[in-house]
């Protein structure tokens, strides 16, 4: 979308935390230098848009219980590559599906991010993923060290990006 | 290996609150009176409960989760194989970069991997180009999404 210099400031704003406060989109809106009204409108309409995935409470998830990510990559022929990526998106513990490009020394074309309460939980879901599509060339890559992980910031002012 | 970091201590509520929080927080002027209409509880209540689960870090944000396509960014998974000796300095120069959003070392031999979003296309091409120059790692692949099937990142809390 073509994004307004208001826009801008909303987004920026919304990509961040919410205050601490009774009426935190009031609070925001003052922020901003716009009605809360304006503000809740907008909102909605970047939702109905699809700019906005969702407005929600992003969780630490390992420490609710989700010790063990991995990441499985997997070698799909072409030709069945959505029938194959829409089973695997079907699988609960599946949070991400993605088709990625490929390359002859990794030839891995569909990535699944797999959430489990320690590494055993994850390979039986990637056991039974493998099951359920017959594909056999995979990989899992578990997390080592986490170095960083955080929300993206988005049209941050004065831009020093590095 | 150990489960559940601080999920003992959740009390019921919390973990209520946790399982809708993370789906959508309510957009509204009052979103804690909302909230407890939704899990049983006052407004105050449930303004202590979130505070509280904020100041002990299970809840890293609340904010707009949006589609960076949508806005126009141009983003990137890459993966490196870099070598054992310079593990440590590779992944803290990639993770200076503001645009890198996760930043993991992972089993196998490409062994560092990272997300990256910049507002334009050349500015993605610029910072790679610049973390190559400063890392010395050639062994660099992007692998840049052709098709999303799925994009979740809600969990049942359980017991």
């Amino acid at each position: 979308m073509e994004c307004s210099e208001l826009d801008k400031k909303i987004i920026n704003r919304l990509s961040g935390d919410l205050p601490s406060d009774m009426t935190p989109f009031a609070a925001l809106a003052g922020e901003i230098g716009i009605d809360e009204s304006d503000l809740l409108a907008t909102i909605e309409d970047y939702e109905k848009r699809e700019i906005l995935r969702r407005f929600a409470a992003v969780l630490a998830h390992r420490d609710v219980g989700f010790v063990a990510n991995a990441l499985a990559v997997w070698h799909v022929p072409e030709d069945s590559v959505v029938e194959t990526g829409e089973i695997m998106a079907g699988f609960d513990e599946v949070s991400h599906c993605y088709e990625r490009l490929s390359y002859p020394q990794w030839p891995y074309n569909i990535y699944t991010m797999i959430h489990g309460r320690d590494r055993e939980q994850c390979l039986d879901i990637v056991e039974r993923i493998s099951a359920a599509t017959g594909i056999r060339d995979y990989r899992v890559l578990f997390t080592l060290t986490e170095y960083k992980k955080r929300s993206m910031r988005y049209f941050t002012e004065g831009r020093p990006r590095i | 290996m150990a489960t559940g970091g601080d999920k003992g201590q959740l009390s019921a509520l919390e973990r209520k609150l946790l399982n809708d929080v993370q789906s959508s927080f309510p957009v509204c002027s009052r979103p804690y009176a909302e909230l407890g209409q939704r899990v049983g509880c006052t407004e105050q209540e449930a303004y202590d409960a979130i505070q509280s689960l904020r100041q002990r870090g299970l809840i890293r944000r609340i904010g707009g989760i949006f589609d960076s396509a949508e806005l126009g960014y141009a983003s990137a998974l890459v993966a490196m194989k870099v070598p054992q000796e310079r593990f440590e300095q590779v992944a803290r120069i990639v993770s200076e970069y503001e645009g890198v959003t996760h930043n993991y070392e992972r089993d196998g031999d490409y062994n560092l991997w990272f997300t990256i979003s910049q507002e334009t296309r050349p500015d993605l091409e610029r910072v790679l180009a610049d973390i190559e120059s400063r890392t010395g790692i050639k062994e660099m692949i992007r692998l840049p999404t052709t098709r999303k099937f799925k994009v979740r990142v809600v969990l049942p809390i359980g017991e």
